[in-house]
């Protein structure tokens, strides 16, 4: 099991437990607002988009080349952002905290 | 070559030149071909606008046939914004359980007919009744109403010898007219009332505003609905193994519909209009001038997608642009995935063949490029499940 805390542009903290899957679908289970993940997962909407927590970067890991493409026309990104559909939750992301980007 | 198969016809350009061009009304096109170019052009909305006179970004331009601007489709950020939060909310309600159970419904009810006629034209017997009866839920208004859009048959704007026919267009005015005038006269829970009694920035929007979104809501959902069922129909039709696939695999249902949308692309292309000097593909693109950013040809992108010709129903990585990029991303999109992952997830439960007996393309032509985008008729046989 890995434990994820989502914290939402109002402010909001959201912690969900989940050991399979990706932190779209964890956070759309969990009702977290500003994860809408429109396109289900396939990198195609940027509707999942979060920035990890500088010190748990190295834990979650960098973005795809697609991925990043995506991201770089994005408004909100930063060196830290990331979509959550294209993360997939292990026990390695255990403790991780991500701030909602929308 | 089989008949589902849409071929793409932009690929020598988009790999040689990155653009196309071509001519529309006495205005030059440029057509932008890449995946990554359109993800910029579409983000730059300073350089590429869409609030430019209303009618002027579609291709064929519509700007001699409309007066009133589209919205949020023809208005820009950041007056933008405004509106698209105001009525995001409503066109979210797809997501919600009771509107999926009511087009479920309706799904079931155009399977029904299909089966009982045995074989049928899916274009005007199948795919324009079911997104006439889906748009009723999405505008939330009673069923019967349907029948009237029935009715006006599969063009509203497009007549046989015209690309743009002012005549069928009023057809579409006129009525929404009418719908606001009696919205007026006795409110309801409709799309109509709902508009007319909202306010952006502490305004109340304008009956102008109203029949904005509404001529938007009509005209962005209709061939392009219609074209995604229909060519869903017909790649079912010779692929029954991927049929198959989804009854037993009902959880790639969601990446399926990614994947055919990406394949299909049923809005070729949408424009911009150039507000400055700039460039675009390595050439100069002139202040007033007009560009399109190909959504079909991005989407077809083989420096991106593997197997770009190819439907991969459980793609995993698809960043494709079949429902717009950035600000003025389809508006409908919330509701035309929930209909056909409904309708996916019905003819795998019920239907056991499906045979295509006779078919007329529709092929688009944009300057130098023809791209068949669906069918103007698709005959069909459908077969029960058995057992």
């Amino acid at each position: 099991m890995a434990k994820i805390t989502f914290i939402t542009q109002t402010g909001t903290q959201i912690t969900a437990e989940a050991s399979s899957g990706n932190i779209m679908e964890l956070a759309k289970e969990n009702n977290v607002e500003g994860i809408d993940g429109d396109c289900g997962g396939v990198c195609s909407c940027a509707t999942c988009h979060v920035h990890v927590a500088p010190e748990h970067f190295d834990k979650v890991g960098k973005a795809s080349e697609i991925e990043e493409d995506m991201l770089e026309l994005d408004d909100n990104a930063n060196e830290y952002s990331r979509l959550g559909c294209q993360i997939e939750i292990s026990e390695d992301l255990n403790g991780i905290v991500l701030q909602v980007a929308n | 070559m089989k008949k589902s198969e849409l071929p793409d016809p932009f690929s020598d350009a988009r790999k040689t030149k990155g653009c196309g061009q071509m001519h529309d009304q006495g205005d030059d096109v440029t057509m932008v071909l890449g995946l990554k170019d359109v993800r910029k052009c579409a983000h730059n909305w300073k350089t590429f606008q869409s609030g430019a006179k209303p009618g002027r970004i579609v291709v064929p331009n519509e700007e001699y046939i409309r007066e009133t601007r589209q919205i949020p489709f023809e208005v820009d950020p950041p007056a933008h914004g405004d509106y698209r939060a105001l009525v995001e909310p409503w066109f979210k309600r797809p997501l919600e359980v009771a509107y999926q159970e009511k087009l479920q419904q309706l799904v079931g009810q155009s399977i029904d007919e299909a089966l009982s006629a045995g074989e049928l034209e899916v274009v005007s017997d199948f795919a324009l009744k079911l997104q006439s009866r889906a748009l009723t839920v999405l505008l939330n208004i009673p069923l019967e109403e349907s029948e009237t859009w029935i009715k006006w048959g599969t063009h509203v704007f497009r007549s046989e010898d015209s690309p743009v026919d002012g005549d069928k267009a009023k057809i579409l005015y006129d009525y929404i007219d009418a719908q606001i005038d009696q919205a007026l006269a006795s409110p309801g829970e409709d799309l109509y009332s709902v508009l007319l009694s909202s306010e952006v920035n502490g305004q109340k929007l304008t009956r102008e505003e109203v029949k904005g979104v509404m001529i938007l809501t009509f005209a962005g959902g209709r061939d392009t609905v219609i074209n995604a069922v229909t060519n869903t129909i017909a790649y079912f039709a010779e692929h029954p193994q991927s049929l198959d696939r989804l009854r037993q695999e009902p959880e790639l249902i969601t990446r399926s519909v990614e994947e055919l949308i990406r394949y299909f692309s049923p809005l070729t292309h949408m424009g911009r209009v150039v507000t400055e000097d700039t460039q675009v593909c390595e050439h100069a693109q002139k202040v007033d001038s007009r560009i399109s950013l190909v959504w079909a040809s991005a989407n077809r992108d083989e420096r991106i997608f593997e197997k770009p010709n190819e439907v991969v129903l459980d793609r995993k990585v698809n960043p494709h642009v079949a429902f717009g990029f950035s600000h003025h991303n389809c508006l409908g999109a919330t509701h035309a995935r929930t209909l056909l992952k409904i309708l996916i997830k019905t003819l795998s439960e019920r239907i056991g063949k499906m045979e295509i007996t006779d078919h007329q393309d529709n092929i688009e032509e944009w300057g130098e490029f023809k791209r068949k985008v669906g069918f103007d008729s698709l005959k069909v046989k459908f077969e029960e499940t058995k057992g």
